[in-house]
């Protein structure tokens, strides 16, 4: 488990960038958090720093765009799914547990 | 309409072929590419690509280079006729003639053949390389790895500043030269634009500017002699291993000579990349939508949308106007532009400093009667993301109001 931040600094709308290999991104979507890898399947863009409506984030390079939920993509040019990771918040810390496959399958779990 | 050919196999010719499935059209769908390789993006060629980053190998990197996958293929359900030149077009705009003698009778035609890079004039010397397509990377790409070499890049716009870039990452020696007093000026404006030649002093490349180049001198034997130096208009010599020109790009229209279709630096196309025949619409570099040619990787992937829409309706339906956006990736820095910045309009930094770029970069903004009218961002791709989507908003709302007014 990979502690993030504390859940008072991670407000709605929010996401933070977790300097692991490869770089996870949390996000806070409207009160649920998600955490997915943080670089776009498409070109090296920081998903982080997307644009987040609803459970969709949308790079900031090209407009791909990605359902946190699935790590699937919903619109081009991003055809491969990026992978999440599950949330856990205790004691008012929120953690990342990463995936264990290395390989992308954007099969995995959301919290 | 029974069958369609989209000629160019690029990035704008699968967006059209896209998007002629996903608006309905059932009927014998054509794909002719000049290159022999299935569609591919070309953002990357002179950046990751060219170091031959990742530990993936040449296959991995070409598979990260691919714009479609098998199954994408299967569902287009299209026939792909790849590394064959298309070489006329009839004059009504209903058959294309293949450079193998085949004809392809058509309903309707996508335009989609972008640009060739610009080369200097004289013989081909061998070192001497422009940067456009997968090929032209390879061929770059087997140079700069054997071993520390002279690099003269002419032309600072992004492909010779990327690839500039790359070069010094690549441990060579690195020369930029630069006709106009600064790079990019044109683009980012007076203000700015000394931000990005101020990237090839911190990043280790020398830039020559206001000088253009007389020509270039080979030495050597056998079929092609190899570059030597790059001989500069006010007479200084620049030792070469390796040159990179560019210097810009040259629509492919040449092919539509014969055609009833009016070609004017790229083919001239309405406000809905409509041509002067209805079943025949342009998109991508090689058109002139509304009196602009684009040559941005945004403007391929949204104009087949308006221009397959107005091709299955045989009339304009329905504007290209797509927020002008480009970026470029350059010594460790991301450089993003959107808008339609005009000159004398006013600049204004919101965040950062243009001054201290190691630090976090900057945004700013281009005004003029207190309207933005582009932004200009350099690592910070977050902040950028909200004023570039406040001036699409901004566009649309105009757009429309513009449509209104011609219905009053």
């Amino acid at each position: 488990m990979i502690p993030v931040c504390r859940l008072v600094d991670l407000p709605a709308g929010e996401s933070v960038r977790l300097d692991t290999t490869p770089p996870v991104a949390v996000f806070n979507a409207d009160g649920e958090l998600f955490a997915i890898d943080d670089t776009c399947s498409h070109q090296d863009a920081s998903l982080s720093e997307g644009w987040l409506e609803g459970c969709l984030v949308e790079c900031p390079l090209h407009a791909a765009s990605f359902d946190l939920r699935t790590g699937r993509p919903t619109c081009l040019p991003a055809r491969k799914p990026v992978r999440t990771h599950e949330v856990h918040v205790a004691d008012g810390m929120i953690h990342v547990r990463l995936a264990a496959d290395a390989g992308a399958t954007g099969e995995g779990s959301a919290a | 309409m029974r069958a369609i050919t989209v000629v160019g196999a690029s990035l704008a010719g699968l967006y059209a072929a896209r998007e002629l499935r996903a608006q309905g059209f059932d009927g014998r769908l054509t794909v002719v590419g000049a290159e022999p390789h299935q569609p591919y993006d070309r953002p990357p060629l002179s950046k990751d690509f060219l170091m031959g980053a990742g530990d993936e190998g040449e296959l991995g990197q070409l598979d990260q280079l691919a714009l479609t996958d098998p199954e994408e293929m299967a569902e287009l359900r299209a026939e792909w006729i790849l590394g064959t030149r298309a070489r006329a077009l009839d004059v009504r705009g209903r058959t294309v003639v293949l450079d193998d003698g085949r004809t392809l009778a058509s309903d309707g035609v996508v335009v989609a053949t972008g640009a060739r890079a610009r080369r200097l004039p004289g013989p081909p010397l061998a070192g001497v390389h422009t940067l456009r397509g997968l090929d032209d990377a390879l061929a770059l790409r087997a140079e700069l790895t054997r071993g520390p070499r002279r690099v003269v890049v002419i032309g600072g716009g992004f492909i010779g500043a990327e690839t500039a870039s790359s070069c010094v990452a690549l441990g060579h020696d690195v020369t930029v030269v630069e006709a106009a007093p600064l790079p990019l000026a044109a683009q980012l404006g007076p203000e700015l634009a000394p931000v990005c030649a101020g990237l090839h002093a911190r990043g280790g490349a020398r830039l020559l500017t206001g000088v253009g180049v007389a020509g270039l001198v080979g030495a050597g034997s056998g079929a092609l002699s190899a570059v030597r130096a790059v001989e500069l208009a006010d007479g200084r010599s620049l030792p070469a291993d390796v040159v990179v020109v560019g210097i810009g790009a040259t629509p492919n229209t040449g092919w539509l000579a014969g055609s009833s279709l009016a070609v004017a630096d790229g083919i001239l196309c309405d406000d809905g990349c409509a041509t002067a025949l209805p079943q025949v619409v342009a998109v991508g570099d090689v058109a002139r939508v509304g009196g602009v040619r684009a040559e941005h990787w945004t403007s391929a992937t949204e104009q087949p949308r308006v221009a397959v829409r107005n091709l299955l309706a045989g009339r304009t339906v329905e504007a290209a106007r797509p927020l002008p956006y480009f970026w470029s990736d350059q010594y460790g820095s991301r450089i993003q532009f959107a808008g339609r910045r005009g000159d004398g309009d006013t600049v204004r930094i919101l965040e950062g400093s243009p001054e201290a770029l190691g630090e976090g970069g900057f945004l700013a903004v281009y005004e003029r009667a207190g309207r933005t009218t582009a932004a200009l961002a350099v690592d910070r791709a977050r902040s950028f993301m909200k004023v570039r989507r406040g001036l699409a908003a901004q566009e649309n709302q105009a757009h429309q109001v513009n449509q209104a007014k011609e219905y009053v």
